[in-house]
């Protein structure tokens, strides 16, 4: 049940009880409940909301920054990732395998804005080894929904 | 000049459906529940191999039965669904979608006079292929009392010494009705009894709701009488793709392989290869598919509940089938008040057999929003009915 309801808001966080308590065929109140659950749980850490920022007229842009960095003993990575993931300009922070140990998101207001923190701030921390900016030009896809714009319905009105 | 038609053409009516979509297509902004097809685009992987396809430059026509590699991935996949053993170098014959495989099955086991029991409401084909095969279509009315399942009292009440062949169109368009595995043994009896034949349409099988499709043909001794016709439209969500495929002894199979040889050649080659994919790689599509379905199907059911409108729970397919007798309308009455009134288009339920009458069929095959705002325009419309 978990998992369905899960699937349900992952797409949809908006939707109410009553109407995900149809859909699923379950009762309202084990819903209810479930959600207050997973919440506690923290299963679910949030309701947040997708934009497409390209079509309003905040000026934002986003880097992928690939760090790699020195782990400290004991701790592993989760010191100097915690030291990251702390600046509220980094809106996401993932260990990752591969040729790079972490890999941060990055909001600024502009490129200097974004370049600054990196310079400044993220480049400074003593583990850093190094870095590697890319920023975003364009989004295409982000979680799952695609930006572009869908095609209409192709199909006929009617058809037996 | 001398008439250019054949008496047998000229005397089959044109499909229902035609006059009504006719009327829909005459206006604009209408909200269209009338649709008997997945609202979702074929699954990209399954076109991506498509168009690889092209890319590779298999532009040829494939074996008349189809390619092999297709044949063995639908033999596994019955083997796998139903627990059916087919050999897919006789007993497999791929076509352009279901419906060319109910033709074929009528016209390679029907003579001139025998009779096809076609359960209705049902699917637009069966009756005019039956008579375009020679054979006397016989119309068993299902009840909604039954939740218009077909019981074997009814198929026992319609047979005579000229009966051949019965249709199972299950699950149904447009009732969304099934038939479970002590349904179907009650009706195999009847069939063995009788020495009958079954064209067993089950291209709606993975869209069950209640537990999984169960196929005629696997209950004992059926397999040998039994044509189970499926294909890749619904499931996959390939209907422009035209992609079908009937199972079936080798001995009918190749009578059937023999018409469509000559009368089609082969199924389109671009198609079969993204069905391939579609079958060894499709699974998980078909689940999110159907869980969709499922949440609007749920979704329906539960407002027709709050309108008061009286609807069986159908457990099978895309459409709801709500009775709408209260109103002292015909089916097509209702459907072409509330088309003008609402411009919401739902099919009345008569296209699909005279046994329709009092029903809508109403397909899901679309978006949660749009069936909340088409239930918020019926409930509207049933209200002011009401009063």
């Amino acid at each position: 049940m978990r998992n369905e309801i899960l699937s349900a808001i992952e797409k949809n966080s908006k939707i109410d009880v009553k109407e995900l308590a149809v859909l699923l065929g379950k009762n309202e109140i084990e819903i209810v409940n479930e959600i207050a659950a997973m919440e506690a749980e923290g299963i679910i850490c949030g309701y947040h909301t997708l934009i497409n920022w390209e079509k309003t007229t905040r000026e934002k842009v986003t880097a992928l920054i690939e760090i790699r960095v020195t782990p400290q003993r004991g701790q592993g990575f989760d010191k100097i990732a915690e030291r990251i993931y702390q600046y509220p300009e980094v809106s996401s922070v993932y260990l990752i395998s591969g040729g790079y140990d972490l890999l941060a998101t990055v909001d600024g207001k502009n490129l200097q804005d974004v370049s600054a923190f990196v310079s400044y701030k993220l480049s400074a921390l003593e583990s850093v080894l190094s870095v590697a900016t890319h920023f975003i030009l364009k989004k295409y896809k982000d979680h799952g929904t695609i930006f572009a714009q869908q095609h209409d319905d192709y199909r006929e009105a009617i058809m037996p | 000049m001398r008439n250019p038609l054949s008496d047998k053409i000229t005397t089959i009516k044109p499909s229902g459906i035609r006059k009504f979509f006719d009327l829909v297509l005459e206006m604009k902004d209408v909200i269209s529940l009338g649709v008997g097809e997945p609202d979702f685009d074929t699954p990209w992987h399954i076109r991506e191999e498509g168009i690889y396809s092209l890319e590779k430059g298999r532009t040829f026509y494939t074996s008349n039965s189809g390619l092999k590699e297709l044949k063995v991935e639908i033999s596994n996949y019955l083997k796998r669904k139903q627990n059916l053993d087919y050999n897919p170098s006789d007993e497999v014959l791929v076509t352009v979608g279901g419906s060319e495989a109910i033709d074929l099955a009528f016209r390679a086991m029907l003579n001139p006079d025998d009779e096809v029991l076609i359960p209705q409401p049902s699917y637009v084909s069966y009756f005019p292929c039956a008579i375009l095969a020679g054979a006397k279509p016989v119309i068993i009315n299902l009840k909604v009392e039954n939740n218009f399942k077909l019981t074997a009292k009814e198929v026992l009440e319609n047979i005579t010494d000229k009966t051949k062949m019965l249709v199972l169109p299950f699950p149904n368009n447009p009732t969304g009705a099934i038939m479970n595995k002590k349904d179907l043994e009650e009706i195999a009896k009847v069939v063995i009894e009788k020495d009958l034949f079954v064209l067993s349409d089950e291209i709606y099988s993975e869209l069950t709701y209640s537990g999984k499709h169960t196929s005629i043909a696997e209950i004992e001794g059926m397999q040998e009488r039994t044509i189970l016709i499926n294909g890749f439209s619904k499931s996959y969500a390939m209907t422009g793709w035209r992609l079908g495929y009937a199972c079936g002894s080798k001995e009918i199979i190749s009578q059937m392989t023999k018409i469509h040889q000559f009368a089609i050649m082969c199924a389109p080659t671009t198609s079969q290869y993204a069905a391939v994919e579609a079958l060894k790689n499709g699974d998980e599509d078909v689940e999110m598919m159907r869980n969709s379905y499922n949440q609007r199907r749920r979704f329906l059911v539960d407002a027709f509940k709050r309108m008061n409108l009286s609807c069986f729970e159908p457990f099978g397919a895309f459409y709801v089938f709500p009775c709408i007798k209260e109103f002292g309308l015909t089916s097509e009455e209702f459907a072409t008040k509330f088309l003008q009134e609402e411009k919401v288009a739902l099919i009345p339920g008569t296209a699909f057999g005279d046994c329709g009458e009092g029903f809508l069929r109403i397909s899901y095959a679309y978006s949660l929003d749009t069936l909340k705002i088409a239930m918020e325009r019926l409930e509207r419309f049933i209200k002011k009915l009401r009063s």
